[in-house]
């Protein structure tokens, strides 16, 4: 065997390797969620179950637990829309004014490094006052809030590459300045916007520490209702098992029809890809 | 930097009516595009650090309301506080293994998938489905995983050692770490894997073929070439997993909730039990004014120093 075959070789041993440990936890989340109680608690643990059922998910819908789904689905995407309209335009005013000046820029990005708890205490006690706790309005408005420093970010570098030539043309041409930003620049950027709004939605849709704190029982989303399955002496395994599944496998078919996003996306655009 | 749009010449003949049309001025309308989104970002920016200054004054607990200035006493409390740095410590001591750890391992996984590869695209978005799981049921993935008597962890290391091992991942002092670590690395390794392999993917090609032609071994062109052409995305990387891992809750929740007793306690699950468990206000407050300030500090010394603009 030459030295570039036995090179090749070696790779791929590496990336099965990879693939065996990344990947066999997600197989077996998923697989559980179609085992049968029994198969569930046998031991030693089938790797590969006899029989597959759904029965997993019928009783999520039966008890209404998957309505928790529902909930997610509403509050990330109420508060991807806000924060794609009010960020972009943020991101227009400062990417081609540069309103504010780099500092602002930089406050406004250092936002989104606080730490969540250090965010949620102050906002929960807020929204006590306000009466805003385990509603979908309180859980949205801090979504948007808490996404907004992201989108802004993200649309600035995405705005910044629009020619400015582009928006010239069209001021001369009579264009007002609203048209010029929603007719031109938006419609040029709409690839970076549309993956950026997928990012804010899957943080949303993700995350559990807001939803943890901002609700009870009216807006619990799937991440929360999940560790309602976690039981002192015993766990639910099939129940935890199909609710992440079903809270998981959306987000990866968004990711998968997003791949040339993906980096920039993560790295807060510092990577160019 | 970027050019501005002009905001008087060579445009100033159209202004006059473009200006009627819109109804706006141009200083009139950045702002307007502005405040919107500045007033939300408000809500998490500027009022949490008022409102935890001003309630880490006051002493406001589970039994009473005291709402008069109580001065330092919620900070000297802190500071006094074992709990409160062992939890930093805890945090701290994460970080410390997993993000060397994630580094590494995506070093090392880029460095694999860097060259041409048939089946690259298909092996890279599959490596990094962990990453776009949310924390908590990645957390609840591992629960299952580790689980002593019907999880594959145990079963696979029975095999190995030729006999039943029944390790109690998440309950046995000496195990929890690792049990944490694991999944904290599982999920975070392909994010480092996906910004170093974009990174490396953009270094010149020359670069590297110059540095063979002068006879460089493997090794020598991994540090001496790819590494330092790829210093801003490493800084990048580390600072964004540095920060996550400072706020690490998810996982350590759904695998331990900080135990057994307290010893996997992060600083945000400490946080979390003080204020809504024993609803310790004030002390809290004054802990998430701390942990704010510290960070806020942090933010600005690392962005001078990495630039994160372009």
């Amino acid at each position: 065997m030459s030295r570039a075959r036995r090179i090749m070789v070696l790779r791929y041993l590496g990336v099965a390797a990879a693939l065996l440990f990344f990947l066999f936890p997600i197989y077996w989340l998923i697989i559980i969620s179609f085992k049968t109680p029994e198969e569930i608690f046998a031991f030693p643990p089938t790797w590969w179950p006899e029989r597959l059922q759904f029965g997993n998910y019928r009783v999520l819908f039966k008890d209404g637990d998957a309505w928790t789904v529902w909930n997610s689905l509403v509050v990330a995407s109420v508060s991807t829309v806000a924060a794609m309209l009010l960020g972009s335009m943020a991101a227009y005013s400062i990417a081609r004014f540069r309103t504010g000046g780099d500092k602002f820029a930089m406050w406004i990005i250092s936002n989104r490094m606080i730490p969540p708890i250090a965010i949620v205490f102050p906002v929960f006690l807020l929204y006590v006052t306000l009466g805003w706790v385990d509603t979908f309005s309180g859980l949205i408005v801090l979504y948007t809030a808490f996404n907004l420093p992201y989108v802004i970010w993200m649309m600035r570098g995405y705005i910044q590459d629009v020619p400015i030539e582009l928006e010239e043309a069209a001021l001369i041409d009579g264009a007002s300045r609203w048209q010029v930003f929603s007719r031109i620049v938006l419609p040029v950027v709409r690839g970076g916007m549309f993956a950026t709004a997928v990012f804010t939605f899957v943080f949303a849709w993700n995350d559990f520490i807001f939803a943890l704190v901002l609700t009870r029982n009216a807006v619990t989303t799937f991440p929360v209702q999940v560790t309602h399955y976690f039981g002192g002496q015993s766990n639910f395994w099939a129940k935890i098992a199909a609710m992440s599944t079903l809270g998981t496998v959306p987000v990866f078919v968004a990711v998968a029809a997003l791949q040339r996003f993906l980096v920039r996306g993560i790295s807060m655009g510092a990577v160019k890809a | 930097m970027n050019r501005s749009l002009p905001d008087v010449e060579p445009l100033a003949a159209m202004r006059a009516s473009r200006k009627a049309r819109a109804g706006l001025g141009d200083r009139g309308f950045r702002y307007f595009m502005l405040w919107p989104a500045v007033l939300v970002i408000l809500l998490v920016g500027l009022f949490p650090i008022i409102y935890t200054l001003l309630v880490s004054f006051q002493n406001i607990n589970m039994f009473e309301e005291d709402t008069s200035f109580q001065g330092l006493s919620n900070y000297a409390r802190l500071f006094a506080d074992r709990r409160f740095f062992e939890s930093v410590g805890h945090t701290l001591l994460f970080m410390a293994v997993a993000l060397p750890v994630e580094l590494l391992l995506g070093l090392l996984l880029a460095l694999l998938l860097l060259e041409r590869l048939p089946g690259k695209q298909i092996f890279v978005a599959l490596l990094v489905l962990p990453v776009v799981i949310s924390p908590i049921v990645a957390g609840a993935t591992w629960r299952l995983m580790f689980d002593n008597r019907f999880g594959p962890v145990n079963q696979i290391i029975s095999w190995f050692a030729g006999e039943p091992v029944t390790i109690l991942w998440v309950v046995d002092p000496d195990f929890v770490y690792a049990a944490i670590l694991i999944a904290e690395i599982w999920q975070w390794t392909p994010f480092m894997f996906l910004l170093l392999l974009a990174g490396l993917t953009a270094v010149d090609r020359s670069l590297v073929e110059a540095a063979q032609i002068d006879g460089a071994g493997w090794f020598t062109i991994v540090t001496r070439v790819l590494l330092p052409s790829i210093k801003p995305v490493l800084a990048v990387a580390l600072l964004i997993r540095a920060l996550d891992l400072f706020r690490l809750f998810d996982v350590v929740w759904a695998l331990t909730k900080g135990g057994p007793g307290t010893m996997t306690e992060t600083l945000s699950i400490y946080a979390y039990i003080q204020g809504f468990r024993q609803f310790e206000t004030s002390y809290t407050a004054a802990m998430a004014f701390v942990v704010i300030l510290f960070l806020s500090l942090l933010v600005m010394l690392a962005l001078r120093r990495v630039e994160i603009t372009r």
